[in-house]
């Protein structure tokens, strides 16, 4: 524990900013503890339920595994990016309309899958929706209302 | 009052949760992540023996590591808790393990530190000793009484019916629950027809996403506690008890819940956390890992041993059911489960001649407690399991069979309460047509066979139980709503807002639900067993409807007009002269129930009945054995929904929950360790195994004691799907499973035994 602290900048939610990290710290204890975000949060500890996705270089990382020495020179959005004061992104606001969480504790993670899976696939059919989204996994099983949920997200996107 | 258009019926909407947007932004609260200034985090060391007396516990290298502030054992805790014992039923765990330790996996030591893995670290350097004991973990082999778990039964006294339980030694049955009705032995002697089959569940848990975690601060005036609980006035009522204070002097503060399923009830991590706090005099927090959930609290497994005895017109005239509920190492609330549920473990049927013996045993193994469905799932399992093998075994249609034999409106259940508003035939019909029972079926041909199944179930809600609900309304008429319901995903808070708008005319999503806070929230007995919604919905309505006839006197009192609707600010403005003062209403809740009698009988044994039905059509791979379910649908009586939409969600992911607890998900233990204790090795459902084609139904009803004719769902559709896929694979390939879960593994070793061609182990 007495390993050296070493300081990595990295540009999150859109602004530059400087955190000092352990070796052993992860992506979701760092943006916790130093920056008070906690959408991102650590569940199986494993990299298997997506609790703690953020998106990494536009690329959804589980923030558990993902050390965050690794963050020096990266790109990092977490799910409190989305919104925008009074007015929810498309996914976020999909989510609500069908219901697509209960508890809500895995639902952030859900949400930034979600905006991967649409960037890749604009229009995605079931299967690619089901195969996205297996590594995220919902205890209150509300994964009928979430897959309507990315279609309408997908939809209303489109739309513009 | 009249509603109006301009807000209309509130009761009935299907308005998306009032948190939804807090949710989907990630900032909800929940314990898990909760920070408090200065406050220190904690490790548990644990047990690495089922059975055992603790030797000794060198805790000195872990005090040596830089930046550890302390570690301690019992002989601590008991320096600040003399009688550091907890728990609803009995007062049988110890904050941390006192001279034994009773299963693998139980806390005997903490590290705390400021920086977590420190505390981690250091917590690895503990070295304990024990000398071991014999330990038992078969839940039959437990009521042997060979290996004795607890030298000595200590019931809680909270509960009236486990009080005969005091001082009972040398014995693992911490509640052996009785009924009988008629004379069963002389029935079988008469009957045609007699089956009897035994059925066994595996342990599984909650697997809560959000892990069980509480934050103490204690200070010599009051101690307050943030618990991810499901039941805040219980822990306060707990706490104050092991400090010897009044209850005014706990404060238990709950955000919401990353899930709790009967998990997180009564009292799990808060006692632990208040003892460290109380020694560190520094908020400590108790935040689990996934794998420690599994040493805290699981479902019961249980055998199911079921004997039924038919005329020789197929009507049952006689039914023995024997159950025996492995508890695990403490007691938790499985003693309530085994009576609670037990009641009902003859099943939806109008049987004249019931026998009821259900034991809650003591094993070393991880506790058992409440996990959605109270035991009833279990129950459901076996009897419409064996239900359905009677019905083949006459070559009887197993609806046919079932409707024949069905308790109905206005007929004494086995405890003798008349049963009234429960549409056990309705259900049954529903799934019925649904899956267009009476019509053809192509089972198919080749490798890969269908199949379809079924099953209803009844369940009691737990009673009597009380809760209490404040309604306050501000000086600009806006109102607040004071209730101890944990919304733990189930949409409680906005099934709460919608009865109160439905009241006070009010939009439900107007109405603020304070966060429960047992400083200013009032008592509550849980959320739990599908009873919030009735209760607290009771409860609710009254302290809405006293806040109204409160408006009206103030409206009689400032000479209003009959009639008039002037808006409340003004009316607050008329008496105070500024936007000022309150109008509190108040509502307390308990319904009546007569304890049952010394043969578990007695005419009101509940205030409502659950019932709800499941059926399935299955592909089952005769090379393989794999399972698929291709369509699935749930049928439940919910009275009149409050909120359609959040009832849907919540029988789809029940039934989802249980899909896991039916087909796959099993704590493996061997010498009583778990070895699959991590989301990696211990599976549950994600979205590939969603079934294709999910329906989901409420049956038109009213449930007339209920508020706004509702009642509660939380658990209904756990309740049928084991059966009805065991049934289902019957029907596909002809071989019948009797313990859980079904996996792809044991249908296939069925099949080779059915072929006369079995597994080279077998």
């Amino acid at each position: 524990m007495s390993a050296a602290t070493r300081t990595i900048n990295f540009t999150l939610n859109g602004r530059p900013v400087s955190a000092d990290v352990k070796p052993h710290h992860n992506v979701v204890e760092i943006l916790q503890t130093q920056f008070a975000l906690f959408g991102a949060r650590e569940s199986c500890g494993q990299g298997l339920c997506g609790c703690c996705t953020v998106l990494v270089d536009g690329r959804a990382v589980s923030g558990c595994l993902h050390l965050a020495v690794f963050l020096d020179g990266a790109e990092v959005v977490t799910v409190e990016h989305l919104a925008e004061p009074g007015r929810l992104d498309v996914v976020q606001q999909a989510f609500i309309d069908c219901g697509a969480f209960q508890c809500g504790y895995c639902t952030p993670g859900f949400v930034l899958m979600t905006k991967a899976l649409l960037r890749q696939h604009p229009d995605p059919d079931d299967e690619q929706i089901r195969d996205y989204l297996s590594g995220n996994l919902c205890r209150c099983a509300a994964y009928p209302e979430i897959v309507n949920a990315v279609k309408m997200a997908a939809r209303k996107s489109k739309a513009g | 009052m009249a509603t109006t258009v301009a807000t209309g019926r509130q009761v009935g909407r299907s308005l998306p949760r009032l948190e939804a947007r807090e949710k989907v932004t990630g900032r909800a609260e929940y314990t898990h992540l909760m920070q408090l200034p200065g406050m220190l985090h904690a490790k548990i060391f644990r047990s690495t023996v089922a059975h055992g007396r603790i030797k000794s516990v060198d805790t000195s290298a872990a005090l040596k590591v830089p930046g550890v502030h302390a570690v301690y054992t019992s002989a601590d805790v008991r320096k600040v808790i003399p009688d550091p014992y907890y728990g609803p039923a009995f007062h049988d765990q110890p904050i941390l393990a006192i001279d034994k330790v009773h299963f693998i996996g139980e806390p005997v030591a903490v590290v705390l530190a400021a920086d977590p893995h420190i505390a981690e670290q250091a917590m690895q350097q503990i070295v304990a000793e024990y000398e071991e004991l014999p330990a038992v973990f078969d839940e039959v082999e437990a009521a042997d009484n060979k290996v004795v778990v607890h030298a000595e039964l200590k019931p809680a006294g909270t509960f009236a019916d486990l009080k005969h339980l005091k001082g009972r030694k040398g014995t693992n049955i911490a509640l052996d629950y009785r009924l009988r009705r008629g004379d069963v032995d002389k029935a079988f002697a008469q009957s045609a027809h007699v089956f009897e089959h035994t059925f066994r569940t595996q342990k599984v848990l909650h697997l809560a996403l959000e892990p069980y975690a509480s934050i103490a601060d204690y200070r010599d005036d009051g101690v307050t506690i943030y618990s991810s609980a499901q039941g805040p006035s219980f822990v306060r009522t707990e706490i104050a008890r092991l400090l010897g204070w009044p209850e005014n002097r706990v404060r238990i503060k709950v955000p919401y819940l990353g899930g709790g399923y009967g998990g997180k009830l009564y009292i799990k991590m808060e006692a632990l956390a208040l003892a460290l706090s109380m020694l560190a005099r520094r908020p400590v927090k108790v935040a689990l890992t996934m794998e420690e959930q599994f040493y805290t609290i699981t479902k019961h497994p249980s055998t199911f041993r079921i004997k039924s005895g038919l005329d020789k017109d197929g009507r049952i005239i006689a039914r023995k059911c024997e159950v025996w509920w492995n508890g695990g190492a403490y007691a938790d609330i499985g003693p309530r489960v085994t009576q609670k549920s037990g009641f009902t473990a003859a099943g939806p049927y109008d049987i004249e001649n019931v026998w009821i013996d259900s034991y809650a045993l003591y094993t070393n193994v991880t506790p058992a407690g409440a996990l959605r469905g109270f035991g009833i799932p279990q129950l459901v399992w076996a009897y419409e399991s064996h239900t359905d093998m009677i019905a083949r075994a006459l070559k009887r249609d197993p609806l046919d069979f079932r409707k024949q034999n069905l308790l109905r409106e206005g007929r004494p259940q086995a405890t003798g309460t008349i049963l009234k508003d429960a549409a056990i035939e309705k259900v049954l019909d529903r799934i019925a047509e649904r899956l267009n029972w009476k019509g053809p079926f192509d089972h198919g041909t080749g490798t890969v066979r269908r199949g379809r199944g079924f099953a209803v179930a009844l369940k009691a809600v737990i009673s009597p139980t009380t809760s209490v609900a404040i309604v306050n309304i501000a000086g600009d008429g806006s109102a607040t709503l004071y209730c101890g319901t944990v919304d733990m995903g189930q949409g409680s808070d906005t099934a709460m807002a919608q009865m109160v708008g439905e009241v006070l005319n009010l939009p439900a999503e107007s109405v603020r639900v304070v966060p429960r806070d047992t400083d200013v929230t009032p008592y509550d007995m849980g959320t739990l067993g599908s009873r919030s919604l009735f209760h607290m919905g009771h409860a609710v309505r009254l302290a809405a409807e006293d806040a109204l006839a409160k408006i009206a006197a103030l409206r009689r009192e400032l000479g209003e007009p009959e009639g008039s609707n002037a808006p409340l600010g003004e009316l607050f403005r008329k008496k105070y002269g500024m936007q000022a003062g309150n109008i509190v209403g108040t509502g307390t809740y308990k319904p009546d129930y007569i304890p049952p009698d010394a043969q578990g009988l007695t005419t009101n044994a509940t205030p409502f009945w659950m019932v709800a039905g499941t059926g399935v059509e299955i592909e089952v791979d005769t090379e393989t054995g794999h399972v698929r379910i291709t369509r699935l649908i749930n049928v439940a009586d919910v009275g009149k929904p409050i909120n359609p939409k959040i009832v849907e969600t919540q029988l789809s992911g029940a039934s989802l929950m249980q899909l896991g607890f039916s087909m796959f998900e099993k704590m493996h233990i061997d010498g009583g360790q778990v070895t699959n204790a991590s989301l990696a090795d211990y599976k549950i459902p994600g979205i590939h195994d969603v079934p294709a084609v999910m329906e989901n139904e409420t049956v038109d009803t009213t449930q007339e004691n209920g508020p706004f004719g509702a009642k509660g769902v939380g658990e209904l559709a756990t309740f049928g799907l084991s059966p009805a896929i065991a049934n289902a694979i019957d029907d596909a390939v002809g071989v019948r499973l009797t313990e859980l879960p079904l996996t792809a593994e044991s249908v296939l070793r069925a099949l080779r035994v059915k072929a006369g061609n079995p597994l080279g182990d077998d």
